[in-house]
């Protein structure tokens, strides 16, 4: 857990009503558009819990488009994200979800993106208070970050090795791991990893990783 | 240097002899990347948006996504310029905090301070003192850090947010944050500052989180206004008898934990208690005015 800084608290900067359903939200689909990578043609968010009965009210499915979009959250596109996603030819739909699930947070999303090559990435978000939020799922595999910090998210396949390259190139360009997690779907299926870092990674760094064997996908999740 | 709770945080002012917002400002310094200089710059900015929310706020027009409140703001300065106050600062304080929440219900640019459904707290105090008293911006800014580092230490020990704890975490951190703030402005002691936070929590314990239809408007903008005229009190106590309390502000924050645990699921922000079941507004539906697209009609509200 990263230290609380004096700008959680005061902060974020934002357009209103609320922070865990508006710029919470928002932060969540900012993660999902960067994972699908900037190019999303039609999106479907399932909402889950109080996202599910006031998500009108509180703008929560404008600020969920304007994620998507790459929009901050003190950016007062929001409020037309509609007519913006409209004009960029993105489909979009919401899909609130009736019944109660105890288990789950009660402000939960999961955004079902299909990109502009056909290629369909998903995502469960928790929008946890104060505009924090967990990303829990992708592509239905259970992970948890939360986007406090600079992240790396590497798709790959599950084969003995693969970490330690992944390391030595971390290595090798100077960068230093805040936190590593690993998650897979099955043994010897495809794996995910998120790497937390301190300060930023220039490109070459992303560039480098994309090349070793095994690497499916490498995306750079600024925070 | 960084420092866990209250205690900590006083003993580390009297040893050095200097503010919370000092203690605050080297803290953040520490954990990031960047410099004092920067720290303080951003800061600056937040400051910023709060002056430029209330301003926002007596503009004519805005339009709430809920549409349960609205003018509410301009009422109050209409009144004070006519009438007068009925308490100085306090009035003027609580129209812009009432004000704030305007904005932020129409879509506005606020400062979540902690969260936006207090975002009108701090803001409407800082800005009324301003006018009132011609604090500096270095002040405000330094205030602002201040009321960081109260609000740091309930958000580390406890909670902020009315899902989690009821509006004593909510509005009570925003005035607490606000008492602390407007108490060094004063030019109170880092004892008085905490005292004042202790106490501004303290008087609003138990207080649950109801919002009318879930939104962040009714009764979300009264309270902001409560908070503001709490945390004025909560400054005035402090300043008068030195910072003296029965309990130290990080056993208020603790008490404020255990009350808020023990607040039912409906008086949490899920909107099924409280306010938000009184009979007269149980069934309303949100107006969603100002909708850019009327997207009413699609969502099956008309």
């Amino acid at each position: 857990m990263k230290e609380i800084s004096v700008f959680d608290i005061i902060g974020p900067i934002m357009i209103g009503p609320s922070s865990s359903h508006t710029a919470g939200a928002l932060r969540i689909a900012l993660i999902a558009g960067k994972i699908a990578g900037g190019q999303v043609r039609s999106v479907r968010f399932r909402l889950y819990g109080s996202f599910s009965k006031t998500y009108q009210g509180h703008g929560t499915d404008r600020a969920l488009l304007a994620g998507i979009m790459g929009f901050d959250p003190g950016d007062y596109r929001i409020r037309d994200s509609f007519a913006i996603a409209k004009e960029r030819g993105i489909d979009f739909l919401f899909d609130p979800v009736e019944e109660i699930d105890v288990s789950m947070h009660p402000n939960t999303v999961d955004i079902l993106m299909t990109d502009e090559q056909g290629e369909k990435t998903s995502l469960r978000g928790c929008s946890v208070g104060g505009g924090n939020i967990e990303i829990v799922q992708i592509n239905g595999v259970n992970v948890r970050f939360t986007g406090e910090y600079n992240a790396i998210l590497i798709t790959q396949n599950d084969k003995p090795g693969v970490l330690a390259d992944i390391c030595s190139v971390m290595e090798e360009k100077k960068v230093n791991i805040a936190f590593m997690r690993v998650y897979r779907e099955d043994k010897g299926s495809r794996a995910y990893s998120v790497i937390e870092i301190d300060g930023s990674v220039e490109s070459d760094v992303i560039e480098t990783l994309r090349k070793l064997p095994n690497i499916c996908s490498v995306k750079y999740l600024a925070k | 240097m960084n420092f866990t709770n209250g205690t900590a945080l006083l003993a580390y002012c009297e040893k050095e002899n200097i503010s919370l917002s000092e203690a605050m400002l080297r803290r953040e310094t520490e954990l990031s990347e960047c410099t004092r200089e920067e720290i303080f710059e951003r800061m600056r900015v937040s400051l910023g948006v709060m002056r430029e929310s209330v301003r926002r706020s007596q503009e004519s027009g805005l339009s709430m996504l809920g549409g349960f409140i609205g003018g509410e703001s301009g009422a109050l300065l209409a009144r004070l310029r006519e009438k007068g106050a009925v308490s100085g600062l306090s009035s003027l304080a609580s129209a812009y905090a009432m004000g704030v929440l305007e904005v932020n219900a129409s879509m506005g640019r606020i400062v979540a301070a902690p969260t936006a459904g207090a975002s009108g707290v701090l803001p409407g105090i800082l800005v009324a003192a301003e006018e009132k008293y011609g604090y500096s911006e270095e002040e405000l800014v330094m205030a602002l850090f201040n009321a960081g580092a109260v609000g740091y230490l309930v958000a580390r020990n406890a909670c902020i947010s009315g899902a989690q704890g009821g509006c004593q975490a909510e509005v009570g951190t925003a005035s607490a944050m606000g008492a602390s703030a407007l108490c060094e402005l004063m030019g109170g002691t880092p004892r008085e500052c905490l005292a004042a936070a202790g106490d501004a929590i303290a008087n609003i314990l138990g207080l649950v989180c109801d919002p009318i239809c879930g939104l962040v408007e009714a009764p979300c903008q009264k309270r902001n206004a409560m908070g503001v005229s709490n945390a004025i009190i909560c400054t005035e106590i402090a300043l008068a008898t030195g910072g003296k309390t029965l309990v130290p502000f990080d056993e208020v924050v603790e008490a404020m934990y255990s009350v808020g645990k023990s607040i039912p699921y409906q008086l949490r922000e899920t909107a099924l208690g409280g306010m938000a079941a009184a009979e007269s507004v149980r069934n309303r539906k949100p107006a969603c005015a100002g909708c850019p697209d009327g997207c009413q009609k699609a969502r099956g509200w008309a």
